[in-house]
């Protein structure tokens, strides 16, 4: 049975056209939810895609914390449904408090955005499964206010965990220990900062390395429905 | 109806770059004894009713401030402080 992947598209969503084409690429059904409709329709995973939800008003995923649809994510996420949060999903995961420390404005001041090298730090996780430890992949990075941020005790408990998904190799934004993307203790939700759904084609991408995280998942449900 | 005033402020250890940019345009302005500049928010509350600072607290706690990275105060508007906004 194909896997059906949700990905939600809140005021202000850039990237969710983008991250349901990836979830079709890795061969898992794309379902759009909406912000304000509290169902996931049956959906295996979600995928919060990158953007300016709400306009970044407060702060950057402050607001969209409270939209409909992620009262039921943090309910689902925390029995366990694999979701990604990408940049502006990165946000919101930290302000829903499914994931430690912030995201803040990048130290430079400057908006970024290129084609970054990532080092996979942890390939334990439901969309990391598909790389190897130290695999370096190359996926876009666009971001205003992508500096990670967490006090050191809890930059050392990730560290200890081994919660650091990946690292930027050549830190574009100021990010402590140069981290691109963290996972919870159970390895279900992971954010990143750069866009794995951006580099899933040739015509548009520097590279196909982003489809990994999408197929990731698909293995991990087939692992988990075993 | 007075107003419950809610200053957040990023925490001391968090790297403020905006208040760096700003305190590095000083020096342009003539201005050359500024040590440093925190910039933060400042957000007014107007209840239907008596002001309710617990409830301001809560609202700051959970909406308007990010305690990883954010501390708040909330005190009550003095007369005359604040200004309501023009129809």
């Amino acid at each position: 049975m194909t896997a059906r992947v949700g990905v939600v598209t809140f005021p202000g969503s850039l990237d969710d056209g983008d991250a349901a084409r990836a979830v079709r690429l890795a061969g898992a059904e794309p379902v759009r939810l909406w912000h304000a409709d509290p169902q996931l329709h049956g959906v295996d995973a979600v995928v919060l895609p990158g953007g300016f939800s709400y306009g970044d008003y407060l702060r950057c995923g402050a607001i969209a914390r409270f939209a409909a649809v992620m009262e039921t994510i943090v309910d689902a996420a925390r029995a366990g449904l694999p979701v990604l949060g990408i940049c502006n999903g990165f946000q919101i995961l930290c302000e829903a408090h499914l994931l430690p420390g912030a995201l803040t404005r990048n130290q430079h001041l400057h908006f970024r955005n290129r084609d970054q090298v990532l080092r996979i730090e942890s390939a334990g996780t439901a969309w990391t499964n598909a790389f190897q430890p130290g695999q370096e992949v190359l996926i876009p990075v666009k971001n205003g206010e992508g500096c990670y941020v967490a006090d050191a005790a809890t930059l050392d408990q990730l560290e200890a965990e081994g919660r650091v998904v990946a690292r930027y190799v050549g830190n574009p934004n100021g990010s402590q220990r140069d981290i691109a993307a963290i996972t919870n203790s159970a390895g279900n939700v992971v954010g990143i900062m750069p866009h794995p759904e951006h580099a899933v084609e040739e015509l548009t991408g520097p590279s196909l390395d982003g489809l990994g995280f999408f197929t990731s998942a698909l293995k991990h449900l087939v692992g988990t429905a075993a | 109806m007075p107003r419950v005033v809610v200053d957040v402020m990023l925490k001391p250890e968090i790297l403020d770059p905006q208040g760096q940019a700003v305190a590095n345009a000083l020096p342009r302005l003539g201005v050359t004894d500024v040590a440093s500049v925190r910039i933060g928010r400042r957000i007014e509350i107007e209840f239907t009713g008596e002001p309710d600072l617990n409830q301001t607290r809560e609202i700051a706690d959970k909406l308007l401030a990010n305690p990883v990275i954010e501390d708040f105060t909330i005190r009550l508007a003095e007369d005359g402080e604040t200004v309501d906004a023009q129809p």
